[in-house]
């Protein structure tokens, strides 16, 4: 081989593509109860596949009685919930009292649509008690679009959890069956179970599952472990 | 959703896939979209930090070699920063990223010094610093090319922290960036699991075989690398150590020529 065939394989440094984004992983998952909101988070943070930590949760108390869920890329994840618990701390000190969850929902929708054309890749659910002391849902798209609802899985294994939630908490294609309304102890129970096939498939979800249940006593939250592999 | 590696999934199923261009659905096609990139390359770059920590402190190690692309340039580059006496930072990446970061963390200690009032930066507040630069210039689309690895004393308890170039950050108790989070820090992560409180001695002959094993495996390291324990007694910055190797088996590996 000539010489200056083998020198042209000496190149420059090769040119690195850079991208804003990454997607790290982690699924939330809420549900409103009658006299409770409950939202659970696995702890695992991935990047391809490597995992970064087994220690991750995906949800953020809020106040004291309002918990978001808000997993996609890390960074804009720590990114928003800083920028919103200083508006909460701002509106905290004006007005003498904690947000309510409603409120914090639309302020969300207003954070994530100012950034519509360089979106927070963060898939968000806002769970807690509304002024009247009921559990409610309030489910984001990434650029703000939001819907209060009684359900929803948002995030890496939403796709394979929502189906699940359709049925044993909607009561979705079951011949002759009305939903009925869940307990605290039976969506926690239910909880685990989706969450532990969940992690059998996905390779996002996993490690541990932090379950949060707020109610008029408070927020009490619970560990419970998933596959490590 | 996900992808494995390159740009990440769509917003949502069908949707925009974001730091991409979007065509709507059934409009004119537009692939004269020619994307504006203002951010650059690496030039020359460090491989991996690895850092552990252990009962009362915290080991941090990276090689000194400054490769350009495949050339290994220079040989005597430091790219562990003490910042005070409870912090020190490692960097990977673009070294010349690594000194403006290195001037400006500096120049906030010696502000924060004059002050006098008794408060200084701490590992966390060292490590929120740099997401928040990090995460500032990736969002201008010009991103300091670095991965950072923050190690220091926190109210007396050992502190690890990471942060990358688009300003992903968490704490873990071991860390390692680049090549070696897949080489190294299963060894690590192997040997915290068995004994979680390891000591100072066992932290750092862990780190010093891993070093080893990354010039080993690692084409862009090098068997010389500078070593810091963090503890609350202050920093202690040992090195350039040099890995004693044997490459005694070398010659049996074949079909690779």
């Amino acid at each position: 081989m000539a010489s200056a065939s083998v020198l042209s394989e000496y190149k420059a440094p090769i040119s690195a593509h850079f991208s804003p984004y990454d997607f790290n992983g982690g699924t939330v998952l809420a549900i409103a109860g009658n006299d409770f909101a409950l939202i659970a988070t696995d702890t695992r943070l991935s990047q391809g596949f490597a995992i970064h930590s087994r220690e991750c949760p995906k949800t953020f108390t809020l106040t004291n009685n309002t918990i978001l869920g808000c997993c996609g890329f890390h960074g804009d994840v720590l990114t928003l919930t800083k920028t919103l618990a200083a508006r909460l701390q701002i509106f905290e000190k004006d007005h003498n009292k904690p947000m309510p969850t409603a409120s914090i929902a639309a302020m969300l929708s207003t954070i994530l649509y100012y950034r519509r054309f360089f979106p927070y890749y963060t898939h968000n659910v806002v769970a807690g008690l509304d002024e009247e002391g009921k559990g409610c849902v309030y489910s984001f798209d990434p650029v703000g679009c939001y819907e209060k609802e009684s359900f929803r899985a948002k995030g890496s294994a939403s796709a394979m959890l929502q189906p699940l939630l359709d049925n044993q908490i909607g009561g979705k294609n079951q011949n002759g069956y009305t939903a009925q309304s869940l307990t605290s102890t039976q969506c926690v129970a239910l909880v685990k179970d989706v969450f532990t096939s969940a992690a059998e498939r996905d390779i996002y979800t996993g490690d541990n599952i932090i379950i949060s249940v707020v109610n008029k006593d408070g927020i009490k939250s619970e560990k419970f472990p998933l596959r490590r592999d | 959703m996900m992808s494995i590696n390159g740009s990440p999934g769509p917003l949502w199923t069908g949707g925009p896939i974001p730091g991409q261009f979007y065509n709507f659905p059934g409009g004119k096609s537009d692939s004269n979209n020619t994307q504006r990139v203002r951010s650059v390359n690496p030039i020359v770059t460090g491989t991996s930090v690895l850092a552990v920590q252990f009962k009362g402190g915290v080991v941090i190690a990276a090689d000194t070699l400054g490769s350009y692309g495949s050339l290994a340039k220079y040989r005597d580059l430091k790219r562990l920063l003490k910042v005070n006496d409870t912090t020190v930072i490692g960097a990977a990446g673009d070294y010349a990223d690594f000194q403006y970061m290195s001037n400006i963390i500096q120049q906030q200690v010696i502000n924060d010094e004059v002050i006098n009032d008794g408060f200084g930066y701490t590992p966390k507040s060292v490590h929120c610093l740099l997401t928040r630069i990090l995460y500032n210039r990736r969002s201008q689309f010009n991103p300091l090319w670095n991965t950072y690895i923050i190690a220091g004393i926190e109210e007396d308890q050992p502190y690890l922290g990471y942060v990358d170039k688009i300003g992903m950050a968490y704490e873990a108790p071991s860390l390692a960036c680049g090549f070696g989070a897949y080489v190294a820090l299963p060894i690590i992560r192997d040997a915290l699991e068995k004994k979680p409180d390891i000591s100072k001695d066992e932290a750092v002959a862990l780190i010093d075989r891993c070093m080893k094993l990354m010039y080993y495996r690692d084409a862009r390291a090098l068997n010389k690398y500078q070593l810091a324990v963090i503890t609350k007694d202050g920093v202690d910055i040992k090195g350039p150590i040099i890995s004693e190797t044997n490459w005694e088996v070398a010659h049996m590996i074949r079909g690779y020529e």
